[in-house]
């Protein structure tokens, strides 16, 4: 997947409008940030992006798929989310829950795969340990491992920094720029503009459900958020 | 295809783990299913003897009773980390989600139902030995039946806030054939005089039951889960 297309996107729930008029395109190798206060409409967008929710009206392009033409099991291959709530089984150990998913997600190598996922959220020596006893920034580790599993060419976070420490931030941080360069497109939803900024390629700004503005400069976005949010 | 069964194993093996370490689900439902069935003892069994085809209802009573409990639980659980968001994320066919969780149902109620029927039989006299073949039978195919409707329900109500009113309200009116035929074919058979070609007819018309009911969970489940 190349690009990411979304044209012309609504999502009604009975009368109520969450999302209206939503357009926008991006490419591989960029991190999009969703802006914008609570109710914005920023996680129903993204569970419209990860084939969960149907929009009402429009259309999301994965490359040259949509949904609808090539099944969902293909586009949802190149798929990987974090969610807010974190996706993952606390009865279950690190390695388990792992294990699980990269079966789940057809992973070929899957202790090889688990393995460097446990390495890679610096978590290999608790990788025996149920999540239930984790600390949020290592449930975080995990939950984005997980995500990450099956090498998934289009990454999408709904709140990725919420409860994490400077530590922890940093390394989730230094995993997304890592991702980039490897070519994986990055659309994010937060509120943590401090962490944003710098961080993304471009930023949509979304208030009650339809974008207000967008910008593909990083620098400055706490003034730039404020003073397009409240216009 | 083994696409199909992979995932649903995968999920299968991934509540019996859950489970294990829990133990919460087994241990309610089968609480529950033993009190219903002590509590009928105590008011119906008068000096050792229980009225003619009392066994078999309270049989089924309590096996849909502990199976509605289950089904809220089983999906409860997958309701608190958003871990069926995860599950449906997954590069598979949706309804091997589906047939996963209903395989992991059918095996819970399978063990409630292992301490069930002989605690049934004990109280209430009822012949399970005669014809077990068939009385397992009418169990596996009034279970499947049972919760092959419920596992959709339980599935479609995950996020609605009155999921626990709901469940019983939608499940039990369309799974009273289920019921009936379970009740009427294990009634033929723990009769004093059983009647087997009655007994065969019930399980034909379980097994008819569940083809189509298993096919249209199928067949609904994508749909149903995408919002």
């Amino acid at each position: 997947m190349n690009h990411l297309s979304v044209v012309d996107v609504a999502r009604y729930y009975g009368r109520r409008k969450a999302l209206s008029q939503i357009s926008f395109t991006c490419d591989a190798g960029e991190i999009v940030g969703l802006l914008g206060p609570n109710g914005a409409g920023k996680s129903t967008l993204l569970s419209i992006l990860a084939t969960i929710v149907t929009p009402s009206r429009g259309q999301v392009t994965y490359g040259d798929r949509a949904p609808g033409e090539s099944g969902g099991a293909a586009i949802r291959a190149t798929i990987g989310m974090l969610g807010h709530d974190l996706f993952l089984y606390p009865e279950l150990t690190a390695r388990e829950n792992l294990t699980f998913f990269a079966h789940l997600y057809g992973v070929a190598d899957v202790a090889g795969t688990v393995s460097s996922a446990l390495a890679q959220a610096n978590l290999s020596d608790r990788a025996d340990d149920y999540v239930s006893s984790f600390s949020r920034g290592m449930r975080q580790r995990v939950a984005l491992e997980r995500a990450l599993l099956h090498g998934p060419q289009l990454i999408l976070l709904d709140e990725p920094f919420t409860g994490l420490d400077q530590t922890s931030t940093a390394a989730l941080v230094a995993r997304l720029r890592e991702r980039q360069q490897a070519g994986c497109l990055i659309v994010l939803a937060t509120h943590d503009l401090d962490v944003a900024e710098g961080l993304l390629s471009r930023a949509i700004y979304l208030k009650e459900g339809r974008i207000v503005g967008s910008d593909t400069d990083s620098r400055g976005l706490v003034d730039r958020y404020r003073r397009t949010i409240r216009s | 295809m083994s696409g199909f069964f992979r995932v649903a194993w995968q999920v299968v093996r991934k509540d019996m783990t859950v489970e294990v370490r829990s133990k919460e689900i087994v241990l309610t439902t089968l609480l529950f299913a033993v009190s219903v069935v002590l509590i009928f003892s105590f008011a119906i069994v008068r000096e050792g003897r229980a009225p003619d085809d009392v066994a078999a209802g309270i049989l089924w009573v309590a096996i849909s009773f502990a199976g509605t409990l289950a089904m809220g639980r089983t999906f409860e659980r997958e309701r608190y980390n958003d871990t069926l968001r995860a599950l449906l994320l997954a590069p598979a066919d949706r309804p091997a989600i589906y047939a996963g969780k209903l395989l992991g149902l059918l095996l819970l109620l399978g063990l409630v139902e292992i301490i069930l029927v002989p605690l049934v039989a004990l109280l209430f006299n009822a012949p399970i030995l005669a014809f077990p073949g068939k009385l397992i039978t009418l169990l596996i195919a009034g279970t499947l039946g049972f919760a092959a409707v419920g596992t959709l329900f339980a599935a479609m109500l995950v996020r609605v806030r009155s999921r626990d009113t709901l469940l019983p309200v939608l499940l039990y009116p369309i799974t009273v054939p289920v019921m009936i035929c379970g009740v009427r074919g294990t009634a033929a058979l723990f009769q004093a005089t059983p009647d087997e070609p009655l007994a065969r007819l019930w399980i034909a018309i379980l097994i008819a039951w569940d083809v189509i009911f298993v096919t249209l969970s199928l067949w609904t489940f994508e749909p149903v889960m995408t919002e």
